[in-house]
């Protein structure tokens, strides 16, 4: 679902990962961290956002955003259903399945 | 008490006819085993690269003509990012900054008013997977067909009033995208799902009132129901001073009441970006000029042709043009019998009365499209009669019978011949003595009894006027 309100670039976050955006971050991804790996992945965060933040020293002014470095001519391919049924295979790489589905622990919406 | 007014939006998602998935090369198809249609792209798993399915961009385009929208010769893919087990990559690929098509509109007839409906956009995107939950066990299972399966979905401006003018737009955009065979847009199948934006205001306020998404419609009654049970709920939190939250949330049909939904759609943080993996999608003036004159002759169009050209009644040409499957059906009668009237008239209450006793959506007809015009033909040259007709075209639709077969088959062939039918009057005069001295003493109504009578003894293929003519004359004989 989109809105056109929606639609503006993410605001710019703070250099500097605090423990509360760590949290909001493991609740998005779906993932607990220790102390010692919150710690840690907020030092890290926090060097990859100051890394990355040299590029605010550039003047950009009038440039547009680029999301592709190289654009080439974009590659189709044709509307055939060429793959064969290969359900147990896929299955094997789930850590568990049920009557040849994926299982996950219980989700509801 | 103040008079409110509903404020809607409608988001539309539908899932296109591919033989195969946006992105991988498995089949798009429905309704086969679980997990029968998965490979590593599909399943998300690291290191596989999508390619973008041709076709995919070509029925978007199409779509957008027909939508009269404006067709972006740059658009360009993002990911969408939410993590959830119907989405194995943990990203969705949709069309936030860059969406295919842009600024339509779609007219739509409701409350015997034309009403324009702006489109705000038109995007393409992949489905997500499906998750049934497995009470016995507690844990949910999910199958990966539907994962990638190309949709587009259509966002229109905030320009519903009612629920009527709902439904038409849904039924109107329906029958477009089955015309343009981009979709077969089955409800029921989940192949067209549509979101509803919902807001209430005073009359008169320019305002929007706070807006809530409805999810989980299955049918545009349901679609009804749920507008209707929606815009209450917002009345009296308005009139009891009760605060609504922005949210979604999900309409229980059974219950009549919307529930908001827990954690997929209301911690909302996408953080879409550019997907790297997919480059922008270029279309030139040339591939779109070939695109709109590819397009089929739409409902519009051909309701308008119907009315001047076969002089249907506006009712009855806008009943069959609301479905490219009773258009097919109808067209392929029309043309085999080279009487439109009549092929239009049994589409309108021989098809529709068995479409409706078998509670059926028109693209679920099976039948062979030669059926119905060779069923006339036998009719207008009296080699069956209408009753014959009729439950002959009741065997073709259900079970696609071969028409001339079947009435020789079962020996249904009018008869005609006086020689057959004289013996069989004489027989049903002396029989119904009763019935013919009433109509001798000038009850003319009772030789409908004797014209059943005589139907009956012919085992229903006797020629009407044949019938009626020799039993007249049989009744002349014995006024004495
Ligand atoms: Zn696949």
């Amino acid at each position: 679902m989109i809105r056109m309100t929606d639609i503006h670039e993410a605001p710019p976050e703070p250099a500097s990962i605090g423990a509360e955006q760590i949290e909001y971050l493991e609740q998005l991804a779906r993932i607990r961290l220790s102390g010692e790996e919150k710690e840690r992945t907020a030092r890290d965060l926090s060097k990859i956002l100051d890394y990355i933040e040299m590029l605010g020293e550039l003047d950009t002014e009038g440039v547009d955003p680029l999301s592709h470095p190289v654009t080439t001519e974009p590659v189709f391919r044709e509307d055939k259903a060429v793959n064969d049924d290969r359900r147990d295979a896929m299955l094997r790489n789930a850590p568990e399945h049920k009557d040849g589905c994926f299982k996950v622990p219980k989700t509801v919406e | 008490m103040a008079n409110f007014e509903t404020v809607m939006g409608i988001e539309v998602h539908v899932e296109l006819s591919t033989k195969s998935k946006i992105f991988c090369g498995c089949s798009a198809r429905f309704g086969d085993e679980a997990n029968a249609h998965v490979c590593e792209g599909c399943a998300g798993m690291p290191g596989t690269l999508p390619t973008l399915n041709r076709r995919v961009v070509e029925y978007a385009v199409r779509a957008g003509l027909a939508l009269n929208c404006e067709i972006s010769r740059f658009s360009r893919f993002d990911r969408k990012s939410y993590f959830y087990p119907d989405l194995p990559a943990s990203y969705q690929v949709t069309q936030l900054y860059h969406p295919i098509c842009k600024n339509g509109h779609l007219d739509i007839v409701a409350d015997g008013k034309t009403k324009r409906i702006g489109i705000n956009r038109i995007h393409i995107e992949e489905d997500a997977g499906k998750l049934v939950h497995d009470d016995w066990d507690d844990c949910s299972l999910v199958d990966y067909n539907r994962c990638s399966v190309p949709l587009i979905e259509i966002v229109s401006e905030p320009d519903f009033r009612s629920a009527d003018e709902v439904v038409a737009y849904l039924e109107k955009l329906k029958a477009t995208l089955q015309y343009l065979g981009v979709s077969d847009c089955k409800m029921q199948e989940g192949s067209m799902r549509a979101d509803i934006n919902l807001s209430v205001r005073p009359v008169g306020s320019e305002k929007f009132g706070v807006r809530t998404e409805m999810k989980n419609m299955a049918s545009l009654k349901s679609i009804a129901r749920a507008i209707a049970g929606e815009t209450r709920r917002h009345i009296d939190a308005i009139e009891s001073g009760e605060t609504l939250i922005q949210e979604t949330r999900r309409w229980d049909d059974n219950k009549g009441f919307s529930f908001a939904m827990r954690n997929k759609e209301n911690a909302k943080d996408y953080k879409y970006f550019p997907d790297p993996n997919l480059m922008p999608v270029i279309v030139e003036e040339e591939y779109i000029r070939e695109i709109r004159a590819s397009l089929p002759e739409l409902p519009e169009e051909k309701k308008a042709r119907y009315i001047r050209e076969f002089g249907l009644p506006e009712y009855d040409a806008d009943i069959l043009t609301g479905s490219r499957y009773l258009v097919a059906v109808f067209e392929r009668a029309a043309d085999i019998c080279k009487n439109p009237k009549e092929a239009s008239n049994w589409v309108m209450t021989e098809l529709l009365k068995l479409l409706n006793d078998a509670q059926m959506q028109p693209e679920d007809m099976k039948f062979s499209p030669d059926s119905l015009g060779t069923i006339l033909n036998m009719l207008t040259e009296g080699k069956i009669n209408r009753a014959v007709a009729k439950k002959t075209f009741a065997e073709v639709f259900e079970s696609d019978v071969d028409p001339v077969d079947y009435v020789r088959k079962n020996g249904l062939m009018q008869v005609s011949d006086t020689g057959s039918i004289e013996p069989v009057i004489r027989e049903v005069l002396d029989a119904n003595r009763k019935a013919v001295s009433e109509y001798l003493a000038g009850n003319e109504k009772s030789i409908q009894f004797l014209i059943g009578q005589s139907m009956k003894a012919l085992r229903g293929k006797g020629d009407p006027q044949v019938v009626r003519d020799l039993l007249i004359k049989g009744l002349d004989e014995r006024k004495g």
